[in-house]
């Protein structure tokens, strides 16, 4: 992504972010609330106004509609985890996969889902709605997973949960992370758990990148894991 | 005994039209959350449409699907062409919109067809063997169709990805677009989906109530009442409603108020329905966990 400004309305929220992901790799976004963290996602997805230049596999994806973007690749779990509440667990996990031609291969990824995480596969034919939230963000990811992604696209997984459950729900990410080389652009506000799991981090502040970097090269640096990751 | 189940299986076959109606609004309302006013009026439309095929001379059931495949661009049409750009737009305009084409199509069918009464053909022959005196050929047909225009529907969305696709619309648009599903299209399927159902609700009423512009308008407050007596939300419970109406508007058109009442029944019924239990009878409360 190449100096990316997204907008709501009339308000400005990114002006000229530089971010990169490298194949296979993970990217994590930090930064306060409000920094535009989420508005940065939802730019690359086409959910709000932008401008600026967004290279995806080779391919410019930033004047595509977000059903493009998805069919290009990239998926994306939103804030609030977006599941379709009043459809049951295996419904949206069909959906998940819904773009894809290859309806056996769908089945066979929705088999691996109940693997990753058992208790969905428990859990197959209730209201989505009706799940606790770490549930919900299991369904989520999966859901997500299932378009079979070459990017998977985390906004704050971690947001709501339980310390246990999101340890849980990280250690399953890596473990998909290196299996299958998949690229990971995640937002968190939990620093230290996304320093962790990430191999390139920034930081946002007021919608501009103020520092960027390794994870070792970011905790190292005093000012910044003051300022910015809190501790 | 006689008349009353006379009266009952005329009540299920109005039932059975007002269902489907309530049916096209609810599969609005729920992608939407629009109550598609001018749902009637459009019905009435495609009614005029099959009847100038069949004036003409055109086998009744040929003229039957090529009025639903026309209602079904007609209300593509009108989704992409009227109801997209106002997506953002305040309620109210999008009311008077829907109002508009209440008007329109009602003054279009007057030009293009005259104001007098017709007759619409039904095209369930009335055979010796079911001749008796509690039901005519087409109050069954009509039940017939009404059913399987139901399970027809309840099919496609409960076993098809793309019936899934419209559900997931309906529930959350956004996630719809993440997972790659072209959300504008499945509106404009969605409406025109419920116009082709409006157009089989048109072509079913017309014979007992006749052809003329305003034939839709007392069917579609019953409509509006049934869908709102099985809940607003709920498919189901428009098609429970649609049956609980029909009945109840024959048995006490027939037994208690008479005849020029009958509309007043369904409008006490919505606003009771309305004051008493907004969500109606199956109508969810949707769960939600935070």
């Amino acid at each position: 992504m190449r100096n990316l400004r997204a907008s709501y309305g009339q308000g400005h929220v990114l002006h000229g972010v530089d971010v990169d992901v490298a194949l296979g790799g993970v990217t994590a976004v930090l930064g306060a609330n409000g920094a535009g963290k989420t508005t940065f996602l939802r730019a690359v997805c086409g959910l709000v106004k932008r401008e600026g230049e967004i290279h995806f596999a080779g391919e410019r994806i930033d004047q595509l509609t977000t059903e493009d973007i998805a069919r290009a690749g990239i998926a994306h779990v939103p804030d609030g985890r977006g599941t379709f509440g009043s459809l049951t667990v295996e419904e949206n996990l069909r959906l998940g996969g819904y773009v894809r031609r290859d309806k056996a291969a769908v089945q066979r990824d929705m088999a691996r889902m109940y693997e990753y995480f058992p208790r969905l596969q428990e859990r197959r034919e209730q209201q989505a709605g009706t799940l606790s939230g770490g549930e919900q963000q299991m369904l989520a990811i999966s859901r997500a997973l299932m378009l079979a992604p070459k990017l998977l696209v985390l906004d704050e997984p971690s947001f709501g949960l339980a310390p246990l459950i999101t340890q849980e729900i990280f250690r399953i990410m890596r473990a998909i992370n290196a299996e299958q080389r998949l690229s990971v652009l995640i937002v968190e506000q939990n620093a230290t758990l996304a320093l962790a799991f990430a191999d390139h981090a920034c930081v946002l502040e007021t919608g501009r990148v103020v520092a960027t970097g390794t994870p070792e090269f970011l905790r190292d640096d005093e000012t910044i894991r003051r300022a910015y990751l809190g501790y | 005994m006689e008349t009353f189940l006379h009266q009952l299986f005329a009540g299920l076959a109005t039932g059975g039209v007002y269902a489907s109606l309530a049916l096209a609004l609810v599969m609005i309302y729920q992608a939407t959350h629009l109550v598609n006013f001018a749902q009637g009026e459009l019905a009435m439309f495609s009614t005029y449409t099959a009847w100038a095929m069949v004036s003409a001379g055109v086998p009744y059931w040929i003229a039957f699907v090529a009025t639903l495949a026309l209602s079904f661009a007609a209300g593509a049409a009108i989704e992409r062409l009227v109801i997209r750009p106002m997506a953002n737009a305040p309620i109210l305009s999008v009311v008077i919109v829907f109002i508009a084409l209440l008007l329109i199509f009602n003054s279009m069918a007057g030009f293009l067809f005259g104001t007098d009464m017709q007759s619409f053909p039904s095209p369930f022959p009335e055979l010796e063997a079911i001749q008796n005196p509690y039901f005519s050929a087409h109050e069954i047909g009509v039940l017939v169709v009404t059913l399987a225009v139901v399970f027809g529907l309840y099919s496609f969305f409960r076993f098809t990805s793309l019936g899934l696709a419209l559900r997931a619309v309906a529930v959350n648009p956004q996630s719809a677009r993440l997972v790659g599903i072209r959300v504008g299209s499945m509106l404009a399927l969605g409406w025109g989906l419920s116009a082709a159902i409006g157009a089989i609700a048109g072509m079913m009423v017309a014979p007992i109530v006749f052809l003329d512009p305003n034939m839709m308008v007392g069917v579609q407050v019953y409509a509006f009442a049934a869908a709102l007596v099985g809940g607003i939300d709920s498919p189901l419970g428009a098609v429970l409603g649609g049956f609980l109406v029909g009945v109840l508007e024959n048995l006490l058109g027939a037994y208690v108020i008479g005849t020029e009442l009958k509309l007043t029944v369904a409008l006490a019924l919505i606003v009771v329905v309305l004051i008493v239990k907004p969500s109606g009878l199956l109508g969810k409360t949707a769960v939600t966990r935070v």
